[in-house]
């Protein structure tokens, strides 16, 4: 008796390894898709096409500038730089044509995301055809971490190990330092709260959700890039990508930073449970998990009632 | 529009599916899609009343074709299944409306998507019984006990599409501009007021999604008897978001948008297949966008606008 | 993923076909249709092609899916049809069709060579895991590779059993439960972006100095993988699809395709361009044959359909015949990977051609059923295995 929970107890050790990071990730995504919700107060649904641009981005540069004598190490930084740069180009745009649509119906605004899904989608077979692109130079320069496990180890990359998860806690640290420390985070809290009044106070609010919707587009990417040199990019990430973060999101409750990390990491640890312990329900999971907590909190975890119109 | 002109617009739109028909026979199969997905957008239009978006009616849809798919083998007999796997996706819009009618918004929307991706990664899974991806073939079915050629088979299918088309068509007329009906556009609008009236709005909310059910159960069935072939990918997300898609392609304002979008939607597919054969998402996604900025009353909004402009008041 | 390199071939093959006059004098005219948006598009497109573009034969489908749907249709269109890559077992085991020809082999022989290349080459593991995508061929194909197992070899534990869903990236936490319960051998059946995605993080975490890795479709992730696959792993192609195969029949035939192909699009050609070019191989030599019996008259669809029963022709390393069900025998090619300095990816060694006959079952039989009545003494009728030669 006590060895099997000496066993299972190891197994649970390192299915939470697993689940943190695969946890990360879907954060990462998820907690872009928040933010913007936020500001414009629409679902991105084209947010997971610009996942998927982030990782093709990422990989073919590495790739590019690797067979032309870039050092193995600096495919890491240049993650978060081809992400940025994603946000930058993509972001700006796409902010343009959803604020044209603000006033319009709730219904329409997704729409149009679903559209630009559609539109991107294609865009990026366009560009990159339907062959897997893989770049895995970040994780070779780190190497493997043993992780002790009974009389034997069981090697863990530490890109998976220590990059991802880091990653995601350093953005969750920088964005909750952001909005709430700094002026310009509480005017994005502001705009998020009340977009009028905000104005009224003498925000400029297009700013706001301009840089704010660049900014969830390039956490979008860079969940993208993240993944890139682990997962292999093929057509159709997108949209299985945003499903989950969408089940993220509507578990942690709208708007909510924090509430998306616990989520995401609720989600990750599930699903590598799953895995461990009942492989059949991996996939069912994440929703599994939403439906149960929406059941008893039809906001979300960290969701506020809104108002009722009356 | 009146009453009378809309209906002659609809017999006229019908003439002219089965002259289609007639003269290009491999349209056949894509009006009878068509003519299916219309009757399921209906459902979408009713919720769209309400101001509310499901991306997860696909569920009923898929439902009611697997339905079909199982039961063709025991009741081989198209008039009863049509029916009998209608009323199995209604009874399942009833247990899931329960709880997803207390929610609004984009709530109501990610909630339908999930559970619509459970059944999806059920229909996956127990392939055992669903035969997962490669999914199940859908025997071939009778009309009111008398079996048909392969070509009298698909003329039929068409026949029954129609008829459930002006069926389901009629019958939303009639339930928009009854109370339950009208008291949609209220919980869109003005819910609390709505409840201050004593009308409960979750149950005005709950009525229609079963309605919805039913009519996306319907469609799910003609699809899947002439496509005779069903696969999880009918309860995917995108299919959902597709039902979305040509409700607002249509136009919400009457009846007859969601066929008008159904039919543009699927020939512009296949044409846009056959053309551009790599960017034909690419051709859809533009389509849309330009109706929603350019159009939003859609396809049926901009023929009004048209029929206004030359008839002045 | 297999369409493009597959068009790639048939695009070349038809200008080479129509630079040579085409078939009896008829040049070759072919209309691509992307089978990606589902089944009910796809039937939509299979009508459209026969009703309306009026084309005299169909090349269909990668999706075994795609490939049941239209079968009745092709049989109540009497259309010939040939399946050129969906490899389900089902289509002639549990139907009759007149119309419809497989030019490759089936399911069974691509897990049933594997099995035996892994019995031949290491005949002492004990414990042996599955990791295949969760559809049916990643079921089926795990149904009947432990139904022979069983048979050929009893008292092998399975110690896991996992089927992530189809198109999944990610497999670290079923790598570390692998890399816990070190099997001696890993099945995995998967292809595409699930196949190179483990490849990658598999070898990224050392499960290959673990366990040894039977991958029945490798063949078509070796270029892409590249380095990431050490040498030492089992290696099938779904038929006798390799470029560097040890004994073709026309040995020229192979190294022009291999060459004009590899100049045309920088990769050397994978399975689907082999299957691509069987499908049109097999069609001209079918036309061919009605023509004959019709002293040059055009053949009609009944009597172009008649000439694939029974047809055997040539493919890129081989020959493969149509038998009367319709489905096509087809000899397997397995290996092992192997360093070489001439590629920047690894090749095969210790090579083993796989009769069809050997490995399929009999006309009229259900393939589980089959696979239950092997008798291990059929081990010793496995041809020896040939190295690489540089």
């Amino acid at each position: 008796m006590s060895a099997w929970f000496v066993e299972n107890g190891m197994l649970l050790g390192l299915a939470t390894l697993d689940g943190v990071s695969s946890a990360a990730s879907v954060f990462m995504v998820a907690v872009g898709l928040n933010l913007v919700f936020g500001v414009l107060r629409v679902l991105n649904v084209a947010h997971g096409s610009l996942y998927a641009i982030g990782g093709y981005a990422a990989a073919s540069t590495s790739l590019f500038l690797l067979a032309r004598g870039m050092p193995a190490w600096a495919a890491l930084p240049l993650l978060l730089v081809s992400s940025a740069i994603v946000g930058g180009i993509l972001g700006p745009p796409i902010e343009r044509l959803l604020r044209l649509m603000q006033g319009q119906e709730e219904v329409l605004q997704l729409l149009v995301t679903f559209a630009l899904f559609m539109i991107l989608e294609d865009g990026q077979k366009l560009v990159w055809g339907v062959r897997p692109v893989v770049s895995d130079a970040p994780v070779k320069v780190l190497g493997t971490i043993e992780v002790p496990f009974g009389s034997d180890a069981i090697p863990f990359t530490a890109y998976q190990l220590l990059v991802l998860p880091g990653v995601a806690l350093l953005t969750l640290a920088v964005l909750a330092f952001v909005l709430r420390r700094t002026l310009f985070g509480r005017m994005i809290v502001a705009v998020t709260v009340d977009r009028e009044a905000a104005r009224a106070m003498g925000i400029d609010a297009g700013r706001v959700t301009l840089l704010t919707f660049s900014a969830g587009a390039a956490l979008a990417a860079l969940g993208g890039a993240l993944a890139s040199p682990t997962t292999s990019l093929v057509p159709g990430i997108g949209a299985s990508t945003i499903v989950l973060s969408f089940a993220v999101v509507a578990t942690a409750g709208l708007g909510q930073i924090e509430g998306a990390a616990l989520s995401a990491f609720m989600i990750g640890l599930g699903r590598s449970l799953a895995v461990y312990f009942a492989p059949e329900l991996e996939v069912v999971v994440p929703y599994l998990i939403m439906v149960a907590v929406l059941l008893v909190r039809p906001q979300g975890l960290f969701g506020t009632l809104e108002a009722r119109r009356i | 529009m009146s009453r009378r002109a809309e209906l002659v617009l609809a017999l006229l739109g019908a003439a002219a599916v089965v002259l289609l028909s007639w003269a290009v026979p491999w349209l056949r199969f894509v009006l009878t899609i068509a003519l299916a997905k219309g009757v399921a957008v209906l459902g979408i239009l009713l919720l769209l009343r309400a101001g509310q978006v499901s991306f997860g009616h696909a569920l009923y849809l898929a439902l009611a074709a697997y339905m079909a798919a199982f039961g063709a083998s025991r009741i081989p007999d198209t008039l009863l299944l049509l029916p009998l796997a209608g009323i199995v996706a209604a009874a399942a819009g009833l247990a899931i409306g329960l709880f997803v009618s207390r929610y609004r918004g984009i709530f109501f929307g990610m909630l339908n998507l999930a559970l619509s991706m459970v059944f999806y990664s059920l229909l996956e899974k127990f392939y055992a019984v669903t035969r997962g991806a490669d999914g199940l073939r859908v025997p071939a079915t009778t009309f009111g006990g008398a079996a048909l050629s392969a070509e009298g088979q698909s003329w039929a299918m068409l026949c029954v599409a129609l008829i459930a088309a002006f069926g389901s068509g009629a019958f939303v007329k009639v339930y928009l501009a009854s109370p339950l009906g009208s008291a949609l556009s209220a919980v869109k609008t003005r819910e609390t007021r709505l409840e201050f009236m004593g009308v409960p709005a979750r149950l005005v909310l709950l009525a229609a999604y079963v309605l919805s059910a039913f009519l996306a159960g319907i469609g799910g069935v003609i699809v899947a008897l002439s496509t005779r072939h069903v696969t999880p990918a009918l309860a995917y997300w995108t299919t959902s978001g597709e039902l979305v898609f040509i409700a607002v392609l249509g136009g919400a304002g009457g009846v007859l948008g969601p066929f008008l979008g159904a039919a543009a939607y699927e020939l512009t597919r296949v044409y846009a297949a056959a053309l551009v054969a790599e960017a034909w998402q690419m051709a859809l996604g533009a389509v849309l966008l330009l109706v929603i900025l350019f159009a939003p009353g859609g396809l049926w909004g901009m023929g009004q606008a048209l029929a206004a402009r030359r008839r002045p008041a | 993923m297999f369409g493009v390199p597959a068009n790639q071939a048939a695009e070349m093959l038809i200008e080479e076909i129509n630079a040579s006059g085409g078939i009896g004098g008829v040049k070759v005219r072919p209309i691509f249709v992307d089978e990606g948006p589902g089944v009910a598009h796809f039937v939509g497109e299979y009508r459209r092609l026969v009703q309306s573009e009026k084309v005299d034969i169909v090349f269909a489908a990668i999706s075994s899916a795609d490939c049941l749907a239209c079968a009745p249709l092709a049989e109540e269109l009497k259309r010939p049809t040939i399946l050129w890559d969906c490899s389900t077992q089902r289509i002639f085991e549990e139907n009759r069709y007149d119309y419809v020809f497989r030019t490759i082999g089936n399911s069974t022989p691509e897990i049933l060579a594997p099995l035996l290349y892994l019995l031949k080459m290491k005949p002492d593991f004990k414990t042996v895991s599955v990791i295949n995508q969760d559809y049916v061929w990643g079921r089926d194909s795990w149904a009947m590779f432990t139904a022979a197992l069983n048979v050929l070899k009893p008292g092998v534990r399975v110690v896991s059993e996992m089927f992530p869903k189809f198109g999944a990236t990610d497999f670290s936490t079923e790598i570390t439960r692998l890399l816990a319960l070190r099997p001696e051998v890993i099945l995995n059946a998967s292809w595409g972006g699930d196949l190179d995605a483990f490849i990658r993080q598999a070898s990224d975490r050392r499960l290959f100095e673990r366990s040894t890795l039977v991958m029945p479709l490798g063949e078509s992730s070796l270029e892409r993988v590249g380095k990431s696959l050490p040498p030492g792993h089992i290696i099938g192609a779904r038929g006798d699809h390799w470029f560097l195969h040890p004994k073709p029949a026309d040995p020229k035939l192979l190294a022009t395709f291999t060459e004009a192909f590899h100049r045309r699009t920088g990769i050397y050609p994978i399975y689907p361009c082999h299957h691509m070019a069987q499908a049109i191989f097999a069609t001209k030599k079918a036309y061919e044959i009605a023509l004959a019996r019709k002293n040059g008259g055009w053949p009609n669809d009944a009597e172009l359909a008649a000439a694939f029963k029974g047809l055997e022709f040539p493919s890129l390393t081989g020959t493969v015949r149509i038998r009367e069900d319709g489905q096509g025998v087809q000899d397997m090619i397995m290996g092992t990977t192997h360093l070489s300095d001439r590629y920047a990816f690894r090749i095969l060694t210790d090579m083993i051609v796989f009769p069809g006959e050997m490995v399929t079952a009999p006309v009229g039989q259900v393939s589980l059923d089959w696979l239950r009545t092997l008798k291990p003494e059929m081990l010793g009728r496995i041809p020896q295995p040939v190295p690489f030669k540089a």
